[in-house]
């Protein structure tokens, strides 16, 4: 039984926007019956923003969930700022994925691209298949190999199966993997190490503003899934203002959720120093 | 929420009458059969009792049985022993669909220099003679044949094959891990050099198991060590686990003829239940040659590790052959040797009954499964009218 975290579970269990949008402004497409998983995504576009997706999936949990955790991310997004959600950005969206499901995620992102490359009128099939095909049984090129290593930082054989297939079938392929991580971990080697960024600081309109996407986007979705609801009430300094609502009133776990749950996603993404505090 | 348990291919539960006879050797009867006093030998009366229970399970003598630790055990004792004993010899048969007890260890002896032979299986999992009886060479040292699959159920043709193997005087060994307990076994008819079961399959613990070696047969001890089993077999004996696997094989011969009855029956009843119900599902493995308890079904365009999610939701325990159920990216070989199709491989789930599975079980799995299926097909993208395009090469 594979260990996989309570929003795995979740979106598994109550995907969030499956099916299909009749008159999808895009759609990608990728994987296949004979590769194990297949994901269709579907995105309602406006003036380059996505105000709706949607998803089918042939797969495993980790593909379902990685395909509901996708369309939540998107939505509301512009195109550009789609573009820049990682497999990773997925992963752990979901509070992490199996090392053997990362894939899944890979999945999700090629999806993603593909179908912004639709709507752009790119050609998806020159698009995926740049470069030279390394495993046959999978259809993975050395261009996908070295996208998953480089933004992965993989660095192994089998981490390289894990993200993108490559190696997981007949294993004939293993010596090219082998040394396109042997390249590419040479490159990044070699590369001087960035100066560390400097803390965002933000103003207090744009803490405001992210503290509020930050809750709708991630946390009401899953505290909705069990019958419960938060709401953002105010934000003075580094201080937020929450109301509980629904079922979340009474659960004995309410003060758990809000400071491990809310607050501690809130000082990854947001800032820090916040401290979020009930109020009735 | 109630557990209904259709994994027993995997493993079985204990009998409690098994526990009830194992338990004394725990706390109270704990000496070593080896020891000289009277405290631990007491025991070796107790072990004698079950070499017997096994052999008269075999239809064999009881000198003919050692205590294993687990089916992979014997196995690799009965192939490594053979090859051993003839190394002027060194070409290997055995199947596409074994057990990995048996598959990896052939492989591992491939890179030792071994030539190795793996006999294919047809569309319902079936070996074919021909095929075994065109692979033997002069320089032949073991052929080993699974006696029952493990994934599918389809039962070999052992009889005939031992006879044809054992005509050109060449050892043959059968996994038999499914098969004992659950077929009736009778190696005074049946010529095979080596058999092999193991407790867990039959309701004892896991952590023992038995391999019997038909008289004068040549045999190398795999673990090598102190005199136990007559020197055949290294180690201080799993007292407790040696009681109970006598007394799970007493009580497997006592149900035999329910297993293949009751048992039977209720999988029937399962299968037919669930392919009537769910629109574009199919049976793996062989319609009648094939082990009483076992169902292996594949249900199109959805995926076998997302079934076994939801059916565990509703507390009901199986297992699949689905690529993503064990962290390989293939489906299992055992689908692939049978050439299922991926529309199909992908989305298998495998029930496996015992005595202990109950007419209400069966039933609240037919009436969840269907919806469960429906469920995985309304998120999936591939319908017979609409499928994707999707960009793979594989």
């Amino acid at each position: 039984m594979w260990d996989y975290t309570d929003k795995v579970k979740d979106h598994f269990l109550n995907p969030r926007n499956v099916g299909k949008i009749d008159d999808a402004d895009a759609v990608g497409e990728v994987g296949s019956l004979a590769c194990g998983d297949a994901l269709r995504l579907f995105l309602k576009v406006e003036n380059e923003r996505i105000v709706d997706a949607r998803f089918q999936t042939f797969g495993c949990g980790s593909a379902i969930a990685s395909s509901s955790a996708l369309t939540e991310m998107v939505k509301g997004k512009t195109l550009d700022e789609a573009l820049l959600v990682t497999n990773r950005d997925i992963a752990e969206f979901l509070g992490g994925l199996p090392k053997e499901k990362m894939h899944c995620s890979v999945m999700g992102r090629e999806a993603l691209e593909a179908a912004i490359n639709n709507y752009r009128g790119i050609e998806t099939t020159q698009h995926e298949l740049e470069g030279e095909v390394v495993c046959e049984c999978f259809g993975v090129t050395d261009a996908q190999i070295r996208r998953a290593v480089e933004e992965n930082d993989l660095k192994s054989v089998e981490d390289v199966t894990h993200y993108t297939k490559a190696g997981g079938g007949c294993e004939r392929c293993l010596p090219d993997i082998e040394r396109l991580l042997a390249e590419v971990r040479g490159a990044r080697e070699a590369r001087p190490a960035p100066a560390a960024a400097a803390p965002r600081k933000l103003t207090n309109l744009q803490r405001i503003q992210l503290v509020q996407k930050v809750i709708d986007e991630e946390i009401r979705p899953s505290l909705q899934a069990d019958g419960g609801d938060l709401e953002l009430v105010d934000v003075d300094g580094t201080t937020v203002y929450v109301s509980l609502r629904g079922t979340c009133t009474h659960c004995p776990s309410s003060q758990l959720t809000l400071k491990g749950g809310v607050e501690a996603r809130l000082k990854e993404i947001v800032d820090p120093e916040l401290q979020v505090v009930e109020v009735q | 929420m109630a557990e209904i348990y259709l994994d027993n291919n995997a493993t079985t539960r204990v009998d409690p009458a098994v526990f009830e006879e194992m338990r004394p050797y725990f706390c109270e009867l704990y000496g070593n059969p080896s020891s000289m006093h009277t405290f631990g030998g007491q025991v070796g009366g107790r072990l004698a009792e079950a070499r017997e229970r096994v052999a008269a399970l075999l239809g064999c003598e009881p000198v003919e049985i050692l205590f294993t630790s687990c089916g992979t055990e014997g196995d690799s004792t009965a192939m490594r022993s053979a090859l051993e004993a003839q190394p002027e010899k060194r070409h290997l048969i055995t199947t596409k669909v074994e057990h990995p007890a048996v598959l990896n260890l052939a492989n591992h002896l491939v890179k030792k220099g071994y030539h190795l032979t793996l006999l294919g299986v047809d569309a319902e999992g079936m070996i074919d003679l021909d095929e075994l009886r065109s692979s033997l060479r002069d320089d032949t040292a073991l052929v080993s044949l699974m006696y029952a699959n493990n994934e599918t159920g389809t039962i070999f043709p052992i009889q005939a094959a031992a006879e044809l193997v054992k005509s050109r005087g060449i050892p043959f060994h059968t996994d038999a891990v499914q098969a004992a307990g659950k077929l009736p076994l009778d190696l005074r008819t049946l010529p095979v050099d080596y058999l092999v079961l193991s407790g867990h399959k039959l309701h004892a613990p896991k952590g023992v198991g038995a391999l019997f070696v038909r008289r004068r047969t040549p045999f190398r001890p795999f673990l090598i060590g102190g005199h136990q089993e007559r020197g055949r077999r290294g180690g201080t004996e799993n007292v407790p686990g040696i009681i109970a696997l006598g007394k799970a094989c007493e009580l497997a011969g006592a149900h035999l003829a329910e297993e293949n009855t009751r048992v039977r029956a209720l999988r029937d009843r399962l299968e037919q239940g669930l392919l009537a119900a769910i629109p574009d599902a199919r049976l793996n493995g062989h319609p009648t040659e094939r082990l009483p308890n076992t169902s292996s079904l594949a249900f199109k365009f959805v995926e076998g590790e997302a079934i076994l999610l939801l059916l565990d939701q509703k507390g009901i325990c199986a297992s699949s052959g689905s690529a993503c159920t064990s962290g390989s990216l293939e489906p299992s070989h055992v689908l692939r040797a049978m050439g299922v199709p991926f529309t199909y491989a992908h989305g298998s789930i495998r029930f496996s009954l015992s005595r202990f599975t109950t007419e209400a079980e069966v039933d609240a799995v037919v009436a969840e499964l269907p919806r469960i299926i429906e469920r995985l097909r309304a998120i999936s993208p591939f319908r017979e009218d609409d499928a994707p395009t999707a960009v793979c090469t594989c």
